[in-house]
């Protein structure tokens, strides 16, 4: 079973990478961006049935830091 | 004084790290490798390297927090043994929760690496003696990923309970009020992105750092 992943900072920490992003859209000419954020996409092969608790377990102990990152997690 | 590095794949200051133990301590330190699962017995300091270990993968110092070493480390911090996380294993500190906070991309972007004047903020921990309170430093830094970040109400609390060890002097990358090292609650670890490894020896261009690992090894000149 195929399962993604998104992990994003959590609103209100600085993203110095979207930033630069945000700067080279505009260097590209594409104007009207108000804002770039730049997270993470992981997709996971688990085995048929993996449970809620153990997919959200697998989040906060290593794919996010809690820190500074949220995460969002979109079963097939 | 029995000390260990812990070496990690894509350890790069672990030598440096080595060199520094050795001098102060007249002992060559115990090289343990991150599959180990324990520490020599009566291991006295721990020092995490700075370098890229895992390769960055993930995040900064995350993978490294999850390996099998770390919880032997983890458990002598919570006995009290001094633990040094510099560069890198600042960054392994904070990813394993024995320090608050995280390390993020340098806000400018930039891999920064010269030698940074620091403030010594706390000459009272074990790591910090022979500084003090106020002096100004020069350590070197040499990271990517060294914008310390927290919640105001943990920068307040850290603030509060004099556990910033030190902050830059200038801005260096971005780091929430300048903050360069963090000491946990305890005071017996301490995460620092320069590296004083790396100002030991008047061929380095400065001395300053070797202080920090006199205080820590108990052989204050």
């Amino acid at each position: 079973m195929k399962v993604n992943v998104y992990v994003t900072l959590k609103p209100g920490v600085l993203d110095p990478q979207g930033k630069a992003i945000h700067h080279a859209l505009e260097g590209l000419g594409f104007g009207g961006v108000a804002d770039v954020r730049a997270g993470r996409f992981i997709e996971l092969d688990v085995a048929d049935g993996t449970s809620d608790a153990d997919l959200d377990a697998m989040c906060a102990k290593l794919l996010a830091n809690m820190v500074i990152e949220n995460y969002r997690i979109e079963r097939p | 004084m029995k000390t260990a590095v812990i070496v990690f794949p894509g350890s790069n200051c672990d030598r440096d790290m080595a060199v520094a133990l050795e001098q102060v301590t007249g002992g060559a330190p115990a090289m343990v490798w991150h599959r180990d699962t324990d520490l020599p017995d009566g291991t006295e300091f721990i020092a995490l390297p700075g370098g890229f270990s895992y390769g960055d993968y993930l995040r900064s110092g995350a993978m490294a927090a999850r390996s099998p070493i770390l919880r032997a480390v983890a458990d002598a911090a919570g006995r009290g043994v001094p633990v040094l996380g510099v560069c890198n294993g600042f960054q392994v500190l904070t990813e394993a929760q024995l320090l608050p906070g995280a390390l993020m991309r340098n806000a400018g972007l930039n891999f920064v690496c010269r030698t940074v004047p620091l403030r010594v903020e706390n000459s009272q921990s074990l790591f910090t003696a022979s500084y003090n309170a106020g002096e100004e430093i020069n350590i070197p830094v040499a990271h990517h990923d060294g914008n310390y970040f927290a919640d105001a109400a943990t920068l307040d609390r850290i603030e509060g309970d004099g556990r910033v060890a030190f902050r830059y002097a200038d801005s260096v990358n971005g780091s929430a009020r300048d903050i360069a090292g963090v000491l946990n609650d305890a005071g017996n670890v301490l995460g620092m992105m320069p590296h004083p490894e790396r100002a030991i020896d008047r061929a380095h261009g400065g001395t300053d750092g070797l202080r920090l690992f006199e205080a820590a090894l108990g052989v204050l000149a």
